[in-house]
């Protein structure tokens, strides 16, 4: 059985409080009446399942480690930013810096995601059911991008050597970024990352892009890059 | 020949850096990047003066009667705020940057005299927390090596929004400093000349910087003490709007404080002097009600202990040092005269901390070069300087009858030059002037 906490009646800061401790109810938690608060479930640090019921604000999820944390609702700036390990999902949409600076687990968004989803990732693995907004894996080091839908203005600009793979249209790539062929690893690990989000789109639909590294070197040839 | 004396005539406008940076940059293609900070000569600590007692106020007894220098730093909202035994405090600076035993160093020097040092852009080392009893986490743009485990470890948690040395940058580290260890903590392929954002990823603005410090204080369970340190520029707002934004502690460098790598242009041109910045951070923290609950540590250019008298006198609750701890552990020593003059410098001027070459060990990521720093010793001596430091400072103190570094107080002070009287907003000696004042 779940443990059940208000938002209505409970602080964010109990909440997290109790996500915290050395003796957190392992198994299910839910969160009643987010009501876009700001920091909801951040922190956590062992192999919790947290159902949020509702929207959230910022920074939901903030630095998960082992956790799976399910929004059901949209989820406002910074969702699962810094997150180690686990699973976050947000049901609805989420606003710009989703998965900021992620090291690892999975970031599902099934709707969109606002500009710089995945800005400067750094292993985390991103599925996006719709669109995302412009500048999105800027400074992607490490990890993958997926988007399903279409992708804004200067996709992975000053990339390094995260992987993008998009099914729609790409507005424009970022300096550095360039689409790159296929191959059968790449599908192979494409075909994981959306049967880990849950998805059904076809492999074969995606293009991939990545980093042509000419920015990785200050050379006097790029001064129109910088 | 010695022009000089053949009548010749160096120009002013034109000087013999310049035309050497002319002919660098026409060579190159590229622009300077370089260490250090500021090298123009600027309005600083040196332009004031403390007054010592005599018939109005009564000196304390230089070897008898105490002089405290204890300072408690983020009360305001942390639960265990930081408890230094005196005000002087490391500066952040990389791992990275500098090598793992210059970090060690740091630590084990800041340790002894009961203070606190600072990770840098790079994430934090075992060797670092080991031997550093007060360990403040910086939390930067680029988020390298940033992970909640390490901010749960550390004393305290430093929001970066910029340094002195580069107001408006992001950091860089040139591909030779970036080896396999370095570049692992930082997720980047070895050798890239790396780039650090100049913001961060996921707020912009003191709105959402109030929203980014409430979830670092619920990561770690309102435990750390948040500091917001900024590049001196627009000091008066910058520092208000930290305060509204929750910071426990306002960190201002002025435009004299270090770099590891940055352009010339930047070094030199960005930011104002940290005597012009301190005045405009006290001004607003009295304004808003919160000087010395909201403590300022203020650092760029700061070398001894008057100048950190100076500081306290002007409302600074503490000082931080980089530049000055890093001679301290040995950088630009005469004994590596030779290797420096190889590498086209010279003891007392090496500044090319980006190009990982520092005959010291210290700037270095080589592990010959990096083995010649004695962690130890180099601790050894950087405590022995903070020890000075603050016995410089007491000194001072007491001649104003102090009996804290911390009761220093404007009215201590003079200045020497109409431009430090303006800036810092104490009477030109000798005189009841204060340029401004009162406009």
């Amino acid at each position: 059985m779940a443990t059940l906490i208000d938002l209505a009646t409970t602080p964010v800061r109990e909440l997290n409080a109790a996500l915290h401790a050395p003796d957190a109810e392992a198994g299910a938690w839910r969160v009643l009446n987010p009501r876009g608060a700001h920091a909801v479930a951040c922190g956590i640090r062992d192999d919790l399942g947290v159902d949020i019921e509702g929207h959230v604000g910022y920074y939901c999820a903030g630095m998960n480690q082992r956790a799976t944390v399910t929004v059901h609702g949209n989820a406002g700036t910074g969702v699962a930013e810094n997150m180690m390990s686990g699973t976050v999902r947000v049901r609805g949409n989420a606003s710009q810096s989703a998965g900021a600076t992620a090291h690892g687990g999975l970031l599902v968004i099934d709707g969109d995601a606002a500009a710089r989803c995945g800005i400067s990732m750094k292993g985390v693995d991103i599925v996006v059911g719709g669109n995302v907004g412009h500048m999105s894996a800027f400074m992607g080091q490490a990890g993958r991008l997926v988007v399903c839908g279409d992708a804004g203005d200067a996709l992975g600009d000053s990339l390094y050597e995260a992987r993008i793979y998009v099914r729609g249209a790409v507005r424009s790539l970022g300096a550095d970024c360039v689409e790159k062929e296929m191959r059968g690893e790449h599908l192979a690990e494409l075909a994981e990352l959306l049967k880990a989000a849950e998805r059904d789109e076809d492999p074969g639909e995606f293009r991939r892009y990545g980093s042509a590294r000419t920015l990785y070197h200050f050379k006097v040839d790029n001064s129109t890059a910088y | 020949m010695e022009p000089a004396s053949h009548g010749l005539r160096e120009s002013a406008t034109f000087d013999r850096a310049t035309i050497h940076a002319i002919q660098r940059a026409a060579d190159t293609g590229i622009y300077d990047i370089r260490g250090w900070g500021a090298k123009r000569r600027l309005p600083h600590f040196d332009d004031l003066l403390l007054l010592g007692a005599s018939m109005s106020r009564y000196p304390l007894e230089g070897y008898r009667e105490r002089c405290d220098t204890d300072v408690v730093l983020g009360a305001r909202h942390a639960r265990n705020p930081l408890r230094l035994a005196t005000p002087v405090t490391i500066a952040g600076m990389s791992f990275g940057a500098l090598s793992a035993q210059a970090k060690e160093a740091l630590g084990r020097g800041a340790s002894e005299v009961g203070t606190s040092t600072t990770t840098g852009d790079g994430g934090m080392t075992p060797e670092e927390r080991g031997h550093s009893k007060h360990l403040v986490y910086q939390y930067l743009p680029s988020r390298y090596g940033m992970n909640p485990d390490d901010l749960r470890a550390a004393d305290a948690i430093e929001v970066v929004l910029g340094q002195g040395a580069k107001p408006g940058g992001g950091g860089m580290l040139l591909g030779q400093k970036v080896t396999e260890r370095v570049a692992g903590m930082r997720t980047l392929p070895v050798g890239v000349d790396q780039r650090s954002a100049c913001r961060h990823p996921d707020w912009t603005g003191p709105d959402d910087l109030a929203i980014k410090i409430l979830e670092l204080r619920e990561i770690t369970d309102w435990e750390k003490p948040v500091y917001v340190k900024v590049g001196a520029t627009r000091t008066y707002y910058d520092v208000k709007l930290a305060v509204h934004a929750g910071a426990d502690v306002v960190v201002v460098d002025g435009m004299q404080g270090g770099t590891a790598a940055t352009q010339d242009v930047f070094i030199e041109h960005v930011g104002i002097p940290t005597l012009a910045a301190l005045p405009q951070a006290v001004r607003a923290l009295r304004e808003l009600g919160v000087h010395r609950e909201v403590q300022l540590i203020v650092s760029g250019g700061i070398r001894s202990g008057a100048d950190m008298a100076k500081a306290l006198a002007l409302g600074a609750d503490a000082v931080a040092v980089g530049t000055a701890a890093l001679i301290a552990l040995g950088d630009n020593h005469p004994r590596y005269d030779a290797e420096y003059r190889r590498l086209g410098s010279a003891a007392g001027y090496f500044d090319d901390y980006q190009d990982g070459r520092d005959p010291a060990g210290i700037s270095t990521q080589d592990p010959d070069l990096a083995a010649r720093l004695d962690p130890v010793e180099g601790g050894r001596r950087l405590a022995n300087f903070l020890r000075v430091m603050t016995m410089e400072a007491q000194t001072l103190a007491r001649a104003c009858g102090k009996s804290h570094l911390l009761h220093l107080e404007p009215e201590d002070l003079v200045a020497l030059t109409i431009e430090s009287a303006a800036m810092a907003r104490v009477p030109l000696a000798g005189t009841d002037w204060i340029p401004g004042a009162g406009l």
